[in-house]
């Protein structure tokens, strides 16, 4: 029997893999298996069962946090675009992603979009590949899911070109199952979460989730079913926090002593959406038929979760407005408060922040929103408001 | 010989260069007069000019064989008391100025205390004046204003109390007095003041009437040379000149130009100025090919440096001081000058220490500017940094160290006349345009 | 003072064309006539007015408070409201427009909007306006999202995917909202007169060529692609609007004549290119920095923004709904980086540029993230060095003229001294 790994190996090894920029674990994945290549992919939601099918390792690029000097990056963006392009500009001159023999951009907004074409000026066609995925914003199987299935179809294509195999259905389903397991295993932290957060430390879930962006899924599967299985015989005991969802963290990441910081400044985070990429899909694909491509696209179309990012209208009844959504989950979850954040500069979320502070206060659900920056290394003031918003609800509970 | 001169009108100091038709310097003026750009004007050219006539009295004095013979120091001599009567009368107005200040309404009652607060600091004044002039002798940089103001305002401190007066209303007529002081041009001509030490020397002994002679024909040649032929304005109030618009110049232009004429060999130009901050890169000729401006954020110029040192209570000049006994670099995230102080304040509240943490602000400054260069094409060899921040050792360092870990091994070039590169270029300008 | 400038014939009909383009707006309910409230990129004016209902645009709405420096203001109310700082001005300026009584920029209060078209084109931030003003007015919206040339390249798939939203989605919704059928006849012979003008302004822009350049691409470009992308295209206003423009080019070519500019006839000293969008609520003071050092913009980006027919594309009445998603999909914002570049290059190689010139817009990402590399890429091609200038489209917070000049003369005195060299050589 194999032996599982303890709870402060995995989150040691979550980190380790968090804090390497040189990408180090993909390097050693590569040389691990010859001929093999990984695809990097940024933010929020790339089908990665279609990258793993082809045999490749889909690393996801979030960004160099607080762990990398920007100078490169910030002569190719102006002062008032976010902090993702700059990082991610920065390491692939500086070579970190020479690992990587291509790279996904996800529409997710403007400046992801735009970064798609600073890469190829950067790295012409012929040197590294790189795709925009064109994600649907139309939720008609006919229509958007016939466009998103033709999108597949070319990635799969160009994936074959590059790795020089074909993708086969088994493949497919395969690698649907992996990812499946790995949703599976998040959902389940959720609850446990979402029941008995002190058994979860903030810091600990959100380096499962950075670490669960470039590891290989089947060792992730493993680690994520050993914590659960290590947690619950820890003698974690519950503190007087209050219940809250932090929502903004979809793309740009936050540094994780800033995660940190908003635990100890007093709120058990019972819901989030760190890296949500990993758990867009909210419930299996199919993993059993013979167009998994098919499959993989109604998983999007009805299967996903909200996000800035996606239509939230839909007369077919499919999109519900995310702030209605979120107000659900509240009321189901059972939460004291919401901290609504995002990323500087981002678009997406801050076109949304009046929208879900309306839908709060007609609830009279309170909250609190600040912003924040990948690379921030000072958080004494958003420590005061997190802390102060814990404290005036604790009072009055 | 012909001459031209270049006019540089900046947002803290107002420089003027005059070249020669081999575009060799003879003359730099330098003024802080900042209130009426015109003035400025003005005060910043006799200043030139005066630093020709004396460069010409220098060369002249040394070329002549009698007047060699008496010592080396004959120029020194005679500038110094041409220097000394300036001062002198300049003073003599300020406290004038400061006494018809007195005499308005809102100081009744209360004027015979002040008059004597007065009388005891231009006391004081008058008797560092000597000492001063020696200092000052060939030192622009240290302003009638600052000077004079150091000296009032300590001596004010020492001694307001006991005469039961406001210090506020007597920093308030030194205010209105000096603004009054620097919007004049000093009614004293080279050949007048130079005369005066003449003379003295003349009575000491230390000069016969045949070399008396020989000055004074030189300063009456000296008298007619300088004329200008044409002048070509540059900076912040440039638009103000009265130039016809083709004699107005971009900074940026001018800037690059002149750097390349102090360091021919360079190619990038960073200049850091209290409130702008350009990346400049030249080619063989010194004509600018690219460039790049932050001029929109203080966090980016020599503002951030004064507000750090005010933050900790410290004159701007003590920071590098205090920089080179720091141990470490501290990460500062804080890309605006606000927020910096924030972090500082909280960082030290934290326990760190103010020399790591003037390091590594500064180290945060300069790599803002390292992007900005990035973005006008990088660092080509010669690197010249210039500007006032280019006076704080502690920031030449780090831009050293920057500089060859990103470009290599890059000659990097600092000179203490970087001021007058932006009045240079335009001089050059008005030589080569005409 | 302004100097009393003669305006051109082409000027006074464009603002007829805009005069009569409230007034039905105004008389939009009494008519009967339906208010679609849609985009300038990816704008389908002939599937809107073949149903005889009215586009608005909010963008050009926001634009023209700018110019009549009323924006601020309502920039304010939607950060009141709780709009961010950072975000979309036009958004803001709109928001804040429709929490003021929907009152617009003429004064004129405009009618509620019977169809929200979210045609997404070139913008993600479209998209959350869009979803915003959902919640404001209760009225149908209708998405149509318009694939982004990420290759360079339109694709069977990408177009199909457009027409069959608009068969699927958009024309059911307007046969129901009008009770008019959709009448693919009438809508042939819109695009045969959209085609028509395409061609006449495509000859216009290139006019460009000829020393000195008849046209300014820039400022005066701004009014020429007035009634074209402002819900005019497929009408015979429109059509009759080009053809004067045309004539009037060719008499200033005939005439080597320049561009009239705000103060008279443009001296051309500098030829420059414009990446870029205006700052509408300094339009006039930006142009004067122009002109008065003698620089003639003789190509720009902007333009291009709600539609580009320079390399060839033209609405097809043979195939209407496959050429309109074409045209979706061929506006300047939906265009990917490298093709960006290339339209730059073409500009500055086609129009013999002295330099070009990238204009920043602070609160728009779809423009402004990417442009430095942008930049760089123009000056590697070119061995041109480029200017770069930064400001906002209608918050003038964002707008230093002061910073703008010493950025601008510089640029153009840098240009000049080379110019000079180069024939000195």
């Amino acid at each position: 029997m194999e032996k599982k790994m303890k709870v402060v190996d995995i989150i040691k090894r979550c980190r380790e893999v968090y804090e390497d920029i040189e990408f180090n674990y993909v390097r050693k994945w590569i040389d691990e298996r010859s001929g093999a290549k990984a695809i990097g992919y940024l933010p929020i939601y790339m089908p990665r069962e279609i990258v793993y099918a082809a045999g490749m390792l889909p690393v996801g690029i979030m960004g160099a946090g607080d762990m990398l000097e920007i100078i490169k990056g910030d002569s190719y963006y102006q002062s008032y675009i976010c902090h993702i392009p700059r990082s991610s500009v920065e390491m692939a001159l500086d070579g970190k992603l020479d690992c990587l023999s291509g790279m996904v951009f996800p529409s997710i907004c403007d400046v992801v979009r735009n970064l798609s074409g600073v890469w190829k000026l950067l790295f012409p066609e012929n040197e590294k590949y790189s795709w925009y995925l064109d994600l649907p914003q139309n939720f008609d199987p006919n229509i958007g899911g016939k466009f998103y299935q033709v999108v597949l179809k070319e990635f799969i294509s160009d994936l074959e070109t590059l790795s020089g195999k074909t993708i086969e259905v088994n493949d497919l389903n395969h690698s649907i199952s992996l990812y499946n397991q790995n949703r599976r295993y998040f959902r389940e932290l959720c609850k446990i979460r979402a029941e008995k957060p002190w058994l979860v430390p903030l810091g600990e879930y959100y380096l499962l989730n950075r670490a669960g962006s470039v590891m290989d899924v089947e060792e992730h599967n493993e680690l994520l079913s050993d914590y659960i299985g290590g947690i619950k015989s820890l003698k974690r005991k519950p503190l007087d926090n209050i219940r809250v969802v932090l929502l903004g963290c979809f793309c740009e990441q936050p540094p994780l002593g800033l995660v940190k910081t908003i635990e100890m400044a007093g709120c058990y985070v019972v819901w989030d959406d760190f890296v949500i990429g990993n758990r867009f899909i909210e419930s299996d694909i199919d993993a059993s038929t013979d167009d998994p491509i098919k499959a993989i696209s109604d998983g999007f179309l009805f299967g996903s979760t909200f996000s800035s990012s996606k239509y939230e209208i839909n007369e077919l009844g499919i999109n519900k407005p995310k702030s209605e959504l979120l107000v659900e989950i509240i009321r189901n979850v059972g939460v004291d408060g919401v901290i609504l954040t995002g990323p500087s500069f981002c678009d997406p979320i801050l076109l949304d922040h009046p929208g879900y502070m309306d839908a709060f206060d007609k609830e009279n659900i309170p909250y609190i929103t600040f912003q924040y920056s990948e690379d921030m290394a000072q958080y004494q003031v958003i420590d005061e408001e997190v802390g102060t918003f814990s404290d005036s609800i604790r009072l009055w509970r | 010989m012909t001459y031209t001169m270049g006019i540089d009108l900046g947002s803290t100091t107002s420089k003027a260069v005059i070249i020669d038709d081999k575009e060799q310097i003879v003359g730099e003026g330098l003024t802080n007069t900042r209130s009426n750009y015109l003035i400025a004007v003005k005060v910043a050219e006799e200043d030139a000019r005066l630093d020709t006539k004396l460069s010409m009295m220098r060369s002249a004095i040394e070329d002549s064989a009698p007047l060699k013979r008496v010592n080396d120091g004959l120029f020194e001599s005679l500038l110094y008391s041409f220097r000394y009567r300036y001062y002198s009368m300049k003073i003599e107005k300020l406290k004038e100025y400061c006494l018809e200040t007195l005499n308005q309404d809102i100081y009744a009652g209360k004027r015979g205390n002040m008059q004597a607060v007065l009388d005891e600091v231009f006391k004081k004044i008058d008797e560092q004046s000597e000492a001063i002039v020696q200092d000052t002798l060939y030192d622009k940089s240290r302003f009638f204003r600052d000077i004079t103001g150091s000296i009032y305002m300590q001596s004010v401190e020492k001694i307001y109390k006991d005469f039961n007066v406001s210090f506020d209303d007597l920093v308030s007529i030194y205010d209105k007095a000096i603004i009054r002081s620097e919007n004049e041009i000093t009614p004293l001509s080279l050949s007048d003041g130079i005369d005066i030490g003449i003379r003295e020397q003349k009575e000491m002994g230390t000069l016969d009437d045949n070399q008396v002679k020989l000055i004074r024909e030189i300063m009456e040649e000296i008298n007619k040379e300088v004329v200008i032929d044409s002048k070509v304005g540059t900076g912040y109030g440039r638009q103000l000149l009265p130039f016809p618009k083709d004699n107005i110049y971009s900074e940026i232009l001018c800037h690059g130009l002149g750097s390349h004429h102090f360091f021919p060999d360079t190619r990038t130009v960073l200049d850091i100025g209290g409130q702008d901050t350009k990346a400049i890169q030249v080619d063989e000729s010194g004509m600018v090919t690219s460039f790049n401006m932050n001029d929109r954020c203080a966090a980016g110029s020599g503002r951030f440096l004064g507000y750090i040192a005010d933050q900790l209570s410290i004159g701007v000049q003590e920071l590098a001081d205090l920089a080179a006994r720091a141990k470490k670099v501290i990460k500062i995230s804080s890309t605006c000058t606000v927020f910096a102080g924030a972090e500082l304040r909280s960082k030290l509240s934290l326990g760190e220490r103010r020399e790591d943490l003037v390091l590594s602000l500064e180290t945060a400054m300069a790599k803002r500017a390292m992007s900005l260069i990035a973005r006008s094409g990088g660092v080509s060899n010669e690197f010249t940094f210039s500007g006032g921040v280019a006076k704080n050792q502690s920031m030449v360092s780090i831009f050293d160290n920057l500089v060859k870990q990103h470009y290599g091994d890059i000659k990097m070039n600092v000179s203490p006349d970087s001021i007058y590169a932006g009045a240079l270029g335009a001089a050059l300008f008005a030589k080569r345009r005409g | 003072m302004e100097k009393q400038v003669k305006k051109d014939r082409s000027m006074l009909k464009e603002k007829d064309i805009l005069a009569g383009y409230y007034h039905d707006l105004g008389h939009a309910k009494e008519e009967n006539k339906k208010v679609v409230y849609t985009f300038v990129p990816g704008n389908m004016t002939e599937l809107i007015r073949v149903f005889d209902a009215i586009p608005v645009y909010p963008e050009i709405l926001a634009l023209q408070s700018g110019m009549r420096r009323i924006s601020d203001g309502k920039i304010r109310v939607a950060e009141e409201a709780g709009h961010s700082e950072d975000v979309c001005t036009y958004v803001k300026c709109h928001v804040g427009m429709i929490l003021q009584e929907n009152i617009g920029p003429t004064g004129m209060k405009l009618p509620d909007p019977d169809l929200l078209l979210c045609a997404y084109s070139g913008c993600f931030t479209f998209m959350k306006w869009f979803e915003i003003l959902k919640k404001m007015f209760d009225c149908p919206i209708v998405m149509v999202h318009v694939p982004y040339q990420a290759d360079g390249e339109i694709t069977d798939g990408m177009r199909k995917y457009v027409t069959d939203q608009l068969k699927a989605e958009y024309i059911p919704v307007m046969e129901k909202l009008t009770g008019k059928k959709y009448d693919q006849d009438k809508m042939e012979k819109m695009m045969e007169l959209s085609s028509s003008a395409e061609d006449d302004l495509v000859e216009v822009l290139q006019s460009a060529k000829n020393k000195p350049s008849p046209i300014d691409a820039f400022f005066g470009g701004v009014y020429y692609i007035g009634p074209i992308f402002n819900g005019f295209r497929g009408t015979v206003q429109c059509c009759d609007y080009y053809k004067l423009l045309k004539h009037e080019v060719n008499e200033r070519i005939a005439k080597k004549l320049g561009p009239i500019g705000p103060e008279g006839e443009m001296k051309e000293k500098l030829r420059i290119v414009v990446e870029g969008a205006q700052p509408w609520v300094r339009f006039r003071d930006n142009w004067k920095v122009f002109y008065d050092e003698d620089v003639v913009c003789v190509g720009a980006t902007y333009t291009k923004v709600g539609g580009f027919y320079e390399w060839g594309y033209r609405h097809d009445p043979k195939r209407p709904l496959d050429s309109m998603a074409d045209y979706c999909m061929w506006c300047m914002p939906n265009m990917n980086l490298p093709q960006r570049v290339d339209l730059i290059e073409d500009y500055m190689r086609k129009f013999d540029a002295d330099g070009f010139i990238v204009a920043s817009i602070k609160s728009c990402n779809s423009y402004s993230a990417g442009q430095l590399a942008m930049l760089k890429e123009v000056e590697k091609r070119t061995g041109i060095t480029g200017g770069f200038i930064e400001y906002d489209i209608v918050d003038s917070r964002y707008y230093s003229l002061a910073n703008i000049k010493v950025r601008l003369e510089s640029y153009f005195q840098m240009l000049n001294e080379k110019k000079r060299e180069g024939r000195m050589n």
